[in-house]
């Protein structure tokens, strides 16, 4: 076999897994949407507000309800000492705080 | 169409050749391309999905909360508060929520307690999130006990435990009654964590909470929509620490595929010396080096684009793992709905593959327009 022919399988082979990606994309959210639909009913039946990502600080556990001090504001020049902070963005409200 | 095919296929075979000749640094930079794509691959693809999850899923969280401020602290609002606010034109229903943590000691974690108003649950009685029962080893029918405010013990017998499949919203939940609450916590009646109100049409839910602003000066609202937008900014691209030290190896990347793509070592000078010698055109040359990092960088893109999907949508993103857990005991052991944006996939494969593939061009043709007995000398 050719090197030109080894090669040149190997990239249809990995080009197939590429659009095979989608196809995988597509009918796992096909098979998801119910599992979506029952997570939607959850969050409207408690009421909840944030997804379980950062337990470890109530402004990382609900980023949408903590202001944007309460990061800092455990005493004078207190810094955000918890490691998730730094991933998390502040809550983005409209001039309210 | 058949000769030109051949000539295609033996200027592959070729460069497959010529590749094959440097072995060591054609692997080592396959494997560095590689990873970088597919380090930028995971982060696109578990950002996008954990987006698009939290947009269909919070779409159903409260329309308006109103939690009261005092010395810039969130404090319980009073019963009273309810009344203010029912009593605004537009307001369909008002509900006092009561909510909270409970640090656990026997598991040194965080829970969040909440009261349901559906399903009631019964005093004594707790249902718990996916992690809660990993931490606790807790099954239904077992007991949890706990010290209350006032350092008596609150036992609460294990009711039911909410699946896995919703762990990314419930897996630190603690679902327990307003008696055992208010008893956990001494807080009085008539006074709750938060009040959740809703619109009854959705167009005026800013001026109802301008209303409610103006109404109740010490309160602050929290309307759906600025919790939505909290939700698109968490892992945004441009944000967070991991894509900062990111950013950092991209450039470290940059820098070497530049100077690997672009300076051209005296072997590779003497090689396209020889082809020119031997009767090669400028743009044969040109074209079999482009090919050189076209097959590269196009390897390096599907590998490290596969990898990725399989890492982020069939492993759990386990490589996240601990730069998402942080200081948290609980993890919530989830698996994302793949949502895949073909636009990101196809800006990802621009900005991977034809960068490097361009910058081979111009060193080469200056190599290859040179007299080819001065460059072999």
């Amino acid at each position: 076999m050719r090197p030109s022919d080894a090669y040149l399988l190997g990239l249809a082979l990995a080009v197939t897994l590429f659009a095979a990606s989608f196809a995988d994309a597509a009918l796992g959210l096909a098979r998801e949407r119910s599992a979506l639909a029952r997570k939607a009913e959850l969050v409207e039946r408690l009421g909840l507000t944030d997804l379980v990502l950062f337990t470890e600080a109530r402004y990382t556990r609900h980023p949408s309800q903590a202001d944007l001090h309460s990061a800092f504001q455990d005493h004078p020049f207190a810094l955000d000492h918890f490691p998730s902070g730094s991933l998390l963005p502040p809550p983005r409200l409209k001039g309210r705080s | 169409m058949n000769s030109w095919i051949g000539k295609q296929r033996n200027l592959l075979d070729f460069t497959l050749s010529s590749l094959s000749r440097r072995r060591g640094k054609t692997l080592g930079m396959l494997a560095v391309y590689t990873s970088i794509v597919f380090v930028l691959a995971s982060v696109m693809l578990f950002s996008h999905a954990i987006r698009r999850e939290a947009a269909i899923v919070l779409v159903k969280s409260p329309e308006v909360l109103v939690q009261r401020m005092v010395a810039g602290r969130h404090d319980l609002i009073p019963a009273r508060y309810l009344d203010a606010i029912r009593g605004i034109r537009g307001v369909q229903s008002v509900e006092g929520r009561l909510w909270g943590y409970l640090f656990d000691p026997s598991a040194a974690a965080n829970y969040t307690l909440m009261v349901p108003a559906s399903p009631r649950i019964e005093p004594g009685k707790v249902i718990i999130g996916d992690a809660v029962a990993r931490a606790r080893s807790a099954e239904p029918g077992d007991l949890m006990s706990f010290r209350a405010h006032d350092g008596t013990l609150v036992q609460f017998k294990v009711d039911g435990a909410i699946g896995r499949e919703s762990a990314l919203v419930s897996a630190d939940l603690f679902l327990v009654s307003e008696t055992d609450f208010r008893r956990l916590f001494g807080i009085p009646e008539g006074l709750f964590t938060d009040l959740a109100v809703s619109v009854r049409n959705p167009r005026e839910v800013g001026k109802i909470a301008e209303k409610i602003d103006a109404a109740l000066p010490d309160t602050r609202i929290v309307l759906r929509d600025e919790i939505l937008r909290t939700y698109e900014s968490v892992f945004d691209w441009r944000e967070g620490m991991l894509l900062v030290l990111l950013a950092g190896a991209i450039l470290a990347f940059a820098i070497f595929s530049w100077e690997k793509a672009s300076g051209l070592s005296a072997e590779e000078k003497r090689e396209i010396g020889i082809l020119k010698a031997v009767g090669w055109e400028t743009g044969d040359v040109i074209r079999l080096k482009m090919l050189e990092g076209l097959v590269v960088s196009l390897s390096a893109f599907l590998l490290g684009y596969l990898l990725a999907y399989a890492h982020v949508f069939h492993l759990g993103a386990g490589l996240f793992e601990p730069a998402l857990k942080g200081w948290a005991v609980m993890y919530p052991k989830y698996r994302l709905t793949p949502f895949v944006d073909e636009l990101q996939v196809a800006t990802l494969f621009f900005f991977t593959v034809f960068p490097y593939t361009v910058a081979t061009v111009v060193p080469i043709w200056r190599a290859a327009i040179i007299d080819p007995d001065q460059v072999m000398r």
